[in-house]
């Protein structure tokens, strides 16, 4: 069995949106485009994505922290889109774990967007059938592509390098050993999707002073000298913080 | 049968071009997927120095501006019954439109070249814009640094040779602690992401120091929300705690800094706060001398077994006092109460400044990287290896875009000097060609005589300063320049102060001009301060009904608001319609260890009559009969852009051009060699860059590194190559403190005010001031400082009309710390009124943050349009909702001196954009305020689509 997916790190995810306009880029002229726009010079615009970036602050000032948060198609392992489908037109594909929509056999009736717990579906108005992230799929086996660019376009796109697309369920592939080594997680598992995707969460780095640094090593060469008078020798006790 | 190219297969119609993005100032190389002449995607060239493949959100939408219903294709000339403003215009021939601009121009250059004002906004030809002005014999040109960043460039390179993005950045790789300082989120965009990707990889700790928690504040490991305008106080805060603790690089403020050198304290003489020199004609390296603890005497600086003190006051032979210039610090920063008043002024305690130091200083000084590397120094010491200290900083706008910027920008750079992190591994590294002398040596236009009736200029429009006789003043005192850079009043202008043109421009303040030209520049709307007056100004006449600024031309490929004041546009093309050099001349794409440059070449036809504006100006030249385009007869030497690139020299024989790749016969030459008819071509075949690498002996410490400065001298970089010594001391700024203060020979201050703002301002050591404005108002009644953050999506794209981006934010808030707006009875959601002290007021939407320190209130810059502009709905969100903060910034202040001065930093002419403080109360009904008339569409512009289904799939149709 092969799961495709994307881990994404919070730690590294500065919320540039480079993910969200690059995969509409490349899918609104492919096989699974157009990702219709509504309105794009108009009022308020309203477009189809099938990437979206969202931003949260987490705690009070000035403990904040400010977390962005990508989100697309899970690709879940017991898909809730496709249980609830009237017609078969969302599938999970066996080889890869991939979740398409077969738009031909789509009705539009929305039962999948109602069932997805992540919101990750798109609802093109005007063609009437739901779309949403096809995980590149006409670019990962693309032949006519270098072999180094068969990747979904968010993961080459993203300028910190925040995402890492391969096989969950190798666990020698790249994106399984981020997964073990980063603490990565799925969102809501507590609703039995199993999503594929994982997230790596920010990291914080805290650097500890021990007052050993300050006081083995030589401070410097020079000391400060005595006439500057609004100077006094201190010593490490009487600066360092407990 | 598919065809291969570049490792991709083709299918039927299909294409791939390299060139570089310009949907940014970032100039990232893009691989260009195209089926049947549309774009198909656009991606990050992986081979490209910059960008290393990735690409950012402005990058990939390139495909939406093309499709732009905004875009302009046709000249046109404003209709005799309507006013500026209206956007009313018959369309024109190009014919006609150059021969109303020619016309116009040539009377100008025959009379008064100064009468012609040439400034460019969001300009990556600089190299070309610039020489043609200075051919023209204007001195008014410049490009948009003084209202950008020029505090960054001008404070660092005026310190250390060089500064940050183009010019240089961090060392991603190695550094372990990161002081990221204000936003930084659009200088530069994609290299700083992918540095703060690979630091968050490899563990280093990131501070970031920023009013405001937003874009890459995120994965900032500490967030210091401090106070607007106040991180000099804060690094000079650090700069205590480091020398309190001994955490400096001795040996690196000795060899590659003037730190050591002695200064002379007597006063009332021109050496009073100058370095004490021995006579010349003893020296073996310089005429600068340090105090040596090892014969107990004053030796000549750099001398290979000197052992020079740092600190102490000693007696020359003839009795003058002398003091080490990091003495003079010392008294300066180490006084008992020091960290405590830092502390007071930046918000930000003592202890959290106190730990922040002593992390940055514990990890440079535990954390020495050494890299098996020998090199030569400048004065024959050999090095083993190559040493540095992992910590580096990174800074742009929010320590730039005040008026004590300057000041703050000389603290970072003490800062880097003091941590020894300055091109060495883990710290800042130049990229080529900087590092440059301290201050580089283009000198500006310096009399008002150099301005002469079509005669080119003698020296260029703008430089840098390093004594009061290369100011651009003429006999009592005057600026030179409409703009008044490089007055008395702002002497370090490098960039200019577009900020001030059409303000002095109206009033005829120095003196009334008669054309302004506009390229890129939104000077109507958001690339202004005081946007409302700015846009009366352009509407101003006088008693005779004339306008204030005459004539009006402006070229732009989109219908931005500064169009629609224009008597004359002229219409530009696309990035991807047309050839472009991003030179090393310029601004290039160079990186840390190579010397880059790159190309645009079309890739897609110009759309309707629209026309490089390169080549416009090439045209304008060859009608004008300009030398350096034509020949002595007037006859023009090179027919378009393309070939003026190949074929252009600044004088006969240098063999040095725009591109520096495969010059010489057959392309074989590199950084110098005689024109090539091939090299638009050898650049394309490489994927539109060239790049050598340095070798690793000449990679670092390049201000003194004997192999750097020689290869710097023999590739044309350098003028010699003598070492370059970074100014922990500003002996530049203490020269002007002399004639300020009558003290020194040649040009002095002519009024008391300007003699007072020398003094205060030309301090030769980094300290902190209250901003300018700050100064004179009532900040009880204006308690919110309101700043700009820039949207990664949009900033620098010049597409706020994107289909695509718009969609990511359309509309700005006023973002303000939940605890402070309930305070004031503000909930999510509510308008408000905010009031600066210059009785204006806007009222706007408010969000409710935790993420804003308490006393600052911010927006996303550049989101609000004038409504129909762009050819966006009037309705459109960015103009019924979204808002400008620059309609509540004042540019000018009232001067000391009397009348009205240009609100920006006395040093370099930054423009003060993140000074400005404002009140805030709840509104009794919702609605933005101002409100503009709509503009209507151009009638040639493309009709606004309802739906857009964007396909180069011919089957999806």
């Amino acid at each position: 069995m092969s799961q495709l997916a994307l881990v994404i790190d919070l730690n590294k995810c500065v919320g540039c949106h480079a993910c969200a306009t690059n995969c509409k880029a490349w899918n609104t002229s492919g096989e699974f485009g157009p990702l219709t726009d509504k309105e794009p010079y108009g009022k308020q615009p309203e477009g189809v994505w099938f990437n979206r970036v969202q931003t949260y602050e987490v705690g009070k000032y000035p403990k904040t922290e400010v977390i962005n948060f990508p989100k697309s198609c899970m690709h879940c392992k017991n898909a809730p889109c496709v249980e609830v489908c009237p017609t078969g037109a969302s599938y999970k594909r066996q080889e890869d774990g991939i979740v398409l929509v077969n738009y031909a056999d789509c009705i539009g009736c929305k039962y999948c967007s109602w069932a997805c717990p992540y919101g990750c579906r798109e609802f093109d108005e005007h063609e009437g059938v739901m779309k949403k992230c096809v995980l590149c799929v006409n670019r990962i086996y693309n032949e006519n592509l270098p072999e180094e660019e068969r990747k979904p376009a968010c993961v080459l796109a993203c300028p910190t390098r925040a995402r890492i697309f391969g096989d969950i369920d190798d666990p020698g592939s790249e994106a399984s050993k981020a997964i073990r080594e980063k603490h990565g997680y799925k969102l809501l598992p507590e609703t039995g999707a199993d999503p594929s995707t994982h997230y790596l969460p920010q990291r914080k780095i805290k650097v500890e002073l021990d007052e050993d640094e300050l006081c083995v090593k030589p401070l410097a060469i020079v000391t400060i000298e005595k006439k500057i008078t609004s100077y006094k020798e201190q010593i490490i006790d009487d600066f360092m913080s407990p | 049968m598919k065809k291969e190219k570049h490792g991709h297969l083709l299918e039927e119609g299909e294409d791939i071009q390299y060139t570089t993005c310009y949907m940014c100032a970032c100039r990232c190389g893009i691989k260009v997927t195209l089926k049947n002449g549309k774009i198909r995607y656009i991606q990050g060239n992986p081979a490209h120095p910059t960008n290393q493949g990735v690409i950012c959100a402005k990058g990939s939408s390139g495909v939406m501006k093309q499709l732009s219903p905004a875009r302009i294709t046709k000249p046109l000339l404003r209709k005799k019954n309507a006013e500026r403003g209206e956007a009313r215009f018959d369309e024109i021939s190009w014919d006609e439109a150059m021969d109303i601009l020619v016309t116009r121009l040539k009377k100008i250059r025959e009379t008064d070249p100064k009468k012609f004002a040439f400034f460019t906004g969001r300009d990556q030809m600089q190299a070309l814009t610039s020489y043609f002005a200075k051919q023209f014999g204007t001195p008014n040109f410049a490009a948009h640094g003084g209202f950008c960043s020029v505090n960054m460039a001008t404070g660092m390179i005026y310190s250390i040779g060089g500064s940050s993005w183009e010019f240089g950045g961090a060392d991603y790789e190695r550094t372990k602690y990161f002081l990221l300082f204000g936003v930084a989120e659009d200088h530069d965009s994609n290299p700083l992401k992918l540095g703060l990707g690979r630091m968050r990889e490899h563990g280093g700790k990131v501070v970031v120091i920023n009013p405001v928690r937003s874009g890459y504040g995120a994965i900032a490991d500490e967030w210091v929300p401090v106070k607007p305008g106040t991180d000099g106080a804060f690094i000079l805060g650090l700069i205590h705690v480091l020398l309190k603790n001994g955490l400096y690089d001795r040996d690196f403020l000795i060899s590659h800094t003037n730190a050591a050198y002695l200064v002379t304290l007597d006063e009332g003489g021109e050496d009073e706060g100058m370095f004490y020199l021995l006579h010349e004609r003893d020296m073996v390296n310089t005429q600068n001398t340090v105090w040596d603890r090892k014969t107990g005497g004053i030796r000549e600086a750099h001398l290979k077994d000197n052992d020079p003190a740092l600190l102490g006051e000693f007696k020359s032979a003839e009795g003058k006092t002398l003091k080490p210039a990091f003495q003079l610090l010392v008294e300066r920063v180490m006084k008992e109460d020091s960290l405590e008043e830092f502390a007071s002024i930046c918000g930000i305690p003592a202890k959290t400044i106190e730990r922040i130091a002593l992390e940055a200083g514990i990890t440079a000084r535990d954390n020495t990287i050494t890299l098996p590397i020998p090199w030569m120094d400048a004065w024959g010491n050999e090095h083993k290896t190559t040493t540095g200290h992992p910590v580096s900083v990174h800074a742009m706008r929010g320590l730039a875009a005040h008026s004590n910027g300057f000041q703050s920008v000389r603290a970072l750079s003490v800062l880097m000097m003091l941590l020894g992190i300055i091109d060495r591994p883990g710290g800042f590294r130049y990229k080529p060609p900087f590092p440059r002398p301290v201050p580089p040596c283009p000198k500006p236009v310096n009399k008002a005589e150099q301005v002469k009736p079509n005669t080119p200029l003698p020296a260029p429009e703008l430089g840098f300063p390093s004594m009061p006789e290369h100011l651009a003043i003429d006999e009592d005192g005057n600026p030179v320049r409409i703009d008044k850079a490089f007055s008395w009043e702002f002497p370090f202008t490098a960039h200019g102060m577009m900020q001030n043109v059409i303000t002095n421009a109206s009033k005829g303040d120095p003196y009334h001009i008669d054309t302004l030209m506009l390229f890129m520049a939104n000077m109507a709307w958001n690339s202004t301060m005081n946007t409302s007056g700015v846009m009366d100004m352009l509407r101003q006449k006088d008693k005779d009904g004339n306008y204030a600024i005459p004539f009006i031309a402006v070229s732009d490929a989109f219908f931005s608001e500064m169009v629609s004041f224009a008597d004359l546009v002229l219409p530009d093309t696309t990035y991807l319609e047309r050839h472009d050099v991003i030179s090393l001349m310029d601004r290039p794409i160079c990186d840390y260890s190579k010397a880059a440059d790159a190309i645009r070449h079309p890739i897609l036809p110009p759309k309707g009559d629209c026309r490089p504006f390169q080549q416009t100006i090439i045209d304008v030249a060859n009608a004008l009969g300009l030398p350096g385009f034509c020949d002595e007869g007037g006859k023009p030497l090179y027919a378009n852009y393309p070939e003026f690139v190949t074929n252009w020299m600044p004088s006969p024989g240098a063999n040095v051009g725009f591109l520096a790749g495969w010059r010489g016969p057959g392309g074989t030459k590199h950084m110098f060699g005689e024109p090539n008819p091939n090299q638009w071509e050898m650049y394309i075949k490489n994927k539109s860059f060239w790049e050598i690498q340095l070798e690793d002996s000449i990679k670092y410490n390049r201000t003194v590194n004997q192999g750097y400065l020689n290869w710097a001298q023999n590739m044309k970089l350098k003028r010699d190559n003598e070492p370059i010594i970074m100014h922990f001391y500003s002996e530049v700024m203490q020269r002007f403190r002399l004639a300020a203060k009558g003290q020194r020979k040649g040009r002095q201050p002519k009024t008391e005010a300007q003699k007072k703002r020398i003094l205060r301002y030309f301090d030769p050591l980094p300290f902190w001031y209250e901003p300018l404005e700050h100064q004179i108002i009532d900040k009880g009644k204006y308690q919110f400082h309101a700043i700009t953050q820039r949207p990664m999506p949009h900033y620098h794209s010049w597409d706020g009309q994107n289909a695509w981006l718009r969609q990511i934010i359309g509309q700005n808030f006023l973002y303000m710390n939940r605890a402070r707006a309930e305070e004031l009875g503000i909930n999510e959601l509510d308008w408000v009124w905010v009031e600066s002290p210059w009785e204006r007021k806007i009222k706007v939407q408010v969000k409710l943050s935790e993420a804003v320190q308490t006393d600052t209130v911010w927006t996303w810059n550049a989101i609000g349009k004038y409504p129909g502009a762009w050819n966006l709905d009037p309705g459109a969100d960015e103009a019924a909702k979204g808002f400008l903060l620059n309609h509540l910034i004042t540019e000018e202040l009232p001067h000391e001196g009397g009348g009205m001065i240009s609100n920006s930093d006395p040093v370099s002419g930054q423009a003060a954009w993140f000074d400005l403080r404002v009140k805030i109360s709840k509104a009794s009904e919702p609605g933005l305020y101002p409100t503009f008339k709509p503009v209507e569409p151009l009638p040639h512009m493309e009709k606004r689509p309802d739906i857009l289904r964007y396909t180069v799939d011919e089957r999806k149709k």
